[in-house]
């Protein structure tokens, strides 16, 4: 048995891809929940109810999807640059204490929807700052952005722990460790009543549209592409490597460093050292189901937000461990990423 | 007549729509150098990498010695005593030369690898073939011409009776070339069979004993060397007669770009060593050398890539101190750059973003930071056209195009702004004779439309049919130029061996 190259990448493959590898993880992790004992396809059907079972459930759903659009966009612009921006997990936490923080009382004298701007704005600059530096030592130094990014997501989380024990802590939280809230006129309005379904899902998908037509349509988008295939010939064709690849960066970081803002102002309104299920991380894997494709990481981000609200739902139904949604996450991202070796190589006999 | 150690029957590969092979038949007798000519994309490496069991044939079949061999194992292949040198070497850098020809050959569990005796054996089989090469030497301190011999070397120490060499002087500078064919003369002597594959004629006229001449998959004829003529073989590989074009007579005007004491100092020596030069109005200068004497330093300080350190480039009379790729191309400053798959373009980008992408930012091609997509893929579709580039429709990837096709790309997107200046870094290398023909034909049109071209290329033949005038490069310095009426073998030998410094001081 053997690879060879296919000559032309077929649409069609990509668009099959996802679908594929959705459907082998699934079967993959079906024998683990057999192995605890439950039938996968109960199992299954619990997830799907819990996660679009009812009103309430859908409404969890997409707000669990918001910030996952935005962390997935943030990797899929990054990778797509070939920067390797793992850090995507340090970027949404530093947004989303910069939001907490000036959000609390600083911006009370402005007008709403100006203030909550300012506040975005900030959670995006924090979260491209994180991810400029290491870019920058990369490009200057060589050093690996993936050990670098990845190592930065701890020290943020550690910073985060000891901002919210100490300068930033709530002291009316009985002693939680938890910031202070976002003044209570800054957070974004629900989008359904009675809900946690927040704006922010529709910042997340006018964000996911714009960052679309940036990619295909814009001289940046071109040019971030020819860098990211082919860096030296980008370069003799007089492509900025360095500007161009620290735009990348600023952008990528400040798309997760929304996602951490959104989250705050929308559904959490503090900050804890809990509050991210991993968005960052998932981000990398609803950035590879998509094929970095913009659009293609909103249904992503339906997908994975379907996993995890489904199997919290699942679990307390079926006594299935709810780790399972990690499992099937990961899954998928191995199961991605061998359907995508199928769409650039055939198999040989 | 005796049995042939090797035959390929009614070989046919399809990739897609595309059938690289169509029933093609050769075969390879004892202690023979068979050259297997023709031009890109005839389907030479297929035929190859599927005798060697890189790809399995869709039908017909390999025998060696009278053996069938099964279809797409290279391990069958090797055990049969067929052995392949690609073009692009498969050697670790970080690994000695005894290593890297042990990998692969060693089980992979054995404990201790029996590295003395290997090494003995690897001494035995050069100085039996002729192969003088250092087996602790780390491959990565080798020059391209010594990673070749340990190639060869990697496939003889597994018993190779057979030797396959995929355009074996492609990497090669003439006197390395000559001197790989004689060591090839010798192996057969020695009761080796060669073929090797090429699309340099006056190669296959001096190395090998026969010819199988391939086109669009097929054989076309065979020959025996000593009874063809390159004429003849020239109009069989490409199918109708070719000729490069000439360059006719034609003043030149006033000098365009000047370099005056140019110094470039790169890992502490000079790359480029106080050169002079001046390109004119409508004239070819041809920059000669044996490779890696400072031209690819050369080209990147033309390219707006490399700063000089020292004396004065001036385009048009100005300095052009610190200039960039963008600056270059918005004044008119063209570039054809050396490798045409690393720096030309960018093989995942369609043909119309390749077309444009030195131009983006102009507002022919964007306005408020958006591609005019429309307009770009309309330029495309007229370089197309213009510069006749085959296979090709503005969507189409890059990457998809042949060496020829992709050059003329490169050229057209460069031509079509009619540049004062062009810089032509190894044009044709790689190309075959309709699209080396192709090349020639446009930069002479750009000389006769005024534009002043500095050519730099290891084809001497090259050099001296475009080039009006003729400099010479050795360790970074550049000779006084010679007209190129003037530089008959003798005098281009001796400038690019450096003597014209010795005559200077007589």
């Amino acid at each position: 048995m053997r690879f060879e190259r296919r000559e032309e990448v077929s649409v069609t493959a990509l668009v099959i891809a996802p679908f594929a590898a959705i459907a082998v993880a699934l079967g993959l992790c079906a024998g683990l929940i057999a192995m605890a004992g439950v039938s996968p396809l109960t199992a299954y059907a619990e997830m799907l109810r819990g996660a679009f079972g009812s009103r309430l459930a859908v409404t969890e759903t997409m707000t669990r999807a918001s910030p996952l659009i935005l962390t997935g966009l943030a990797a899929a612009v990054a990778f797509r640059a070939r920067l390797w921006n793992i850090g995507g997990e340090g970027q949404f936490y530093i947004g989303a204490l910069v939001a907490a923080g000036l959000g609390h009382s600083l911006l009370s004298g402005l007008p709403v929807a100006l203030a909550i701007a300012v506040l975005m704005l900030a959670s995006m600059m924090a979260g491209a700052l994180l991810l400029i530096g290491p870019t920058l030592l990369r490009l200057r130094l060589g050093v690996d952005e993936v050990v670098t990014t990845l190592l930065l997501n701890f020290i943020v989380l550690l910073f985060v722990g000891l901002m919210v024990e100490g300068p930033l802590k709530d002291p009316l939280a009985f002693g939680w460790p938890q910031s202070v809230p976002v003044a209570a006129g800054l957070r974004l309005p629900d989008l359904v009543p009675r809900s946690r379904l927040h704006v922010g899902l529709v910042v997340a998908l006018m964000v996911a549209v714009i960052v679309g037509i940036v990619q295909s349509r814009t001289v940046f988008g071109a040019e971030t592409r020819a860098a990211g295939l082919n860096p030296r010939a980008a370069a003799f064709a007089g492509v900025p490597l360095l500007g161009t690849l620290v735009k990348v960066a600023a952008l990528s970081g400040g798309l997760a460093g929304l996602a951490g803002a959104i989250e705050v102002l929308g559904p959490a309104g503090y900050v804890t050292t809990t509050m991210s299920p991993g968005f960052g991380y998932a981000g990398i894997v609803v950035a590879m189901l998509a094929a970095l494709h913009p659009l293609g990481v909103v249904a992503a981000s339906v997908f994975v937000a379907t996993v995890f609200v489904g199997a919290d739902a699942m679990s307390r139904a079926t006594g299935v461990p709810s780790f399972i949604a990690d499992v099937i996450m990961s899954v998928s991202l191995l199961t991605m990423l061998t359907a995508l070796l199928f769409t650039t190589y055939r198999i040989r006999a | 007549m005796t049995e042939p150690v090797l035959e390929l029957k009614g070989i046919t590969k399809r990739f897609g729509a595309l059938t690289a092979n169509d029933g093609v038949s050769l075969h390879l007798m004892k202690g023979e150098i068979l050259a297997l000519l023709g031009e890109n994309g005839a389907g030479k490496t297929t035929l190859m990498n599927i005798l060697f069991g890189h790809y399995a044939a869709d039908a017909g079949e390999v025998r060696v010695k009278g053996q069938h061999l099964p279809p797409g194992q290279p391990r069958a292949a090797i055990a049969a005593g067929v052995g392949m040198v690609h073009q692009h070497f498969t050697l670790a850098g970080n690994l000695t030369v005894t290593e890297n020809i042990l990998i692969g050959s060693e089980s992979l569990l054995r404990l201790n690898s029996r590295r003395d005796a290997a090494k003995a054996r690897i001494l035995a089989l050069a100085r039996t073939f002729g192969l003088p090469v250092n087996p602790d030497a780390r491959v990565a301190d080798l020059s391209v011409g010594e990673r070749q011999r340990v190639e060869i070397l990697k496939a003889l120490y597994r018993d190779a009776g057979i030797l396959i060499l995929d355009e074996p002087t492609a990497v090669l500078a003439r006197p390395e070339a000559e001197q790989l064919f004689r060591i090839l003369r010798g192996m057969t002597r020695g009761g080796l069979s060669i073929i090797f594959i090429s699309h340099k004629l006056h190669e296959v006229m001096a190395a090998s004993d026969r010819v199988t001449v391939l086109r669009g998959g097929r054989v076309v004829a065979e020959r025996v060397t000593a009874e063809t003529s390159a004429a003849e073989l020239a109009e069989l590989m490409v199918g109708r007669s070719v000729s490069r074009p000439k360059r006719d007579a034609h003043p030149a005007g006033a000098p365009v770009v000047v370099a005056r004491g140019l110094t470039v100092t790169a890992g502490g020596g000079a790359a480029l060593d106080a050169i002079d030069f001046e390109v004119r109005q409508g004239e070819i200068l041809g920059i000669v050398g044996v490779s890696g004497n400072g031209q690819a330093m050369l080209g990147r300080v033309l390219s707006g890539l490399a700063r000089p350190d020292a004396g004065r480039l001036t385009f048009d009379g100005r300095d052009m101190a610190g200039f960039t790729p963008r600056d270059a191309v918005r004044q008119g400053l063209g570039r054809v750059p050396e490798d045409r798959h690393a720096e030309g373009a960018v093989g995942d980008l369609a043909v119309w973003e390749n077309a444009v992408l030195e131009r983006l930012r102009e507002p022919a091609f964007s306005s408020w930071g958006f591609v005019r997509r429309a307009a770009a893929k309309a330029h495309a579709a007229d370089l197309i056209t213009r510069f006749d580039i085959r296979g090709a429709a503005p969507e189409t990837r890059t990457r998809l195009l042949s060496g020829g096709n992709m050059q003329k790309l490169i050229l057209g997107r460069n031509l079509a702004a009619r540049p004062r200046f062009l810089l032509a870094n190894q044009p044709t290398r790689g190309l075959d004779e309709g699209a080396i023909a192709a090349v020639h034909a446009e930069l002479l049109a750009a000389r006769a439309a005024g534009a002043a071209i500095l050519l730099i290329s290891e084809d001497l033949d090259e050099a001296v049919g475009l080039s009006d005038r003729i400099q010479a490069i050795v360790k970074g310095r550049l000779s006084a130029p010679v007209p190129s009426e003037k530089a008959d073998a003798r005098t281009l030998g001796l400038m690019m061996a450096g003597v014209w410094e010795v005559s200077h001081a007589v």
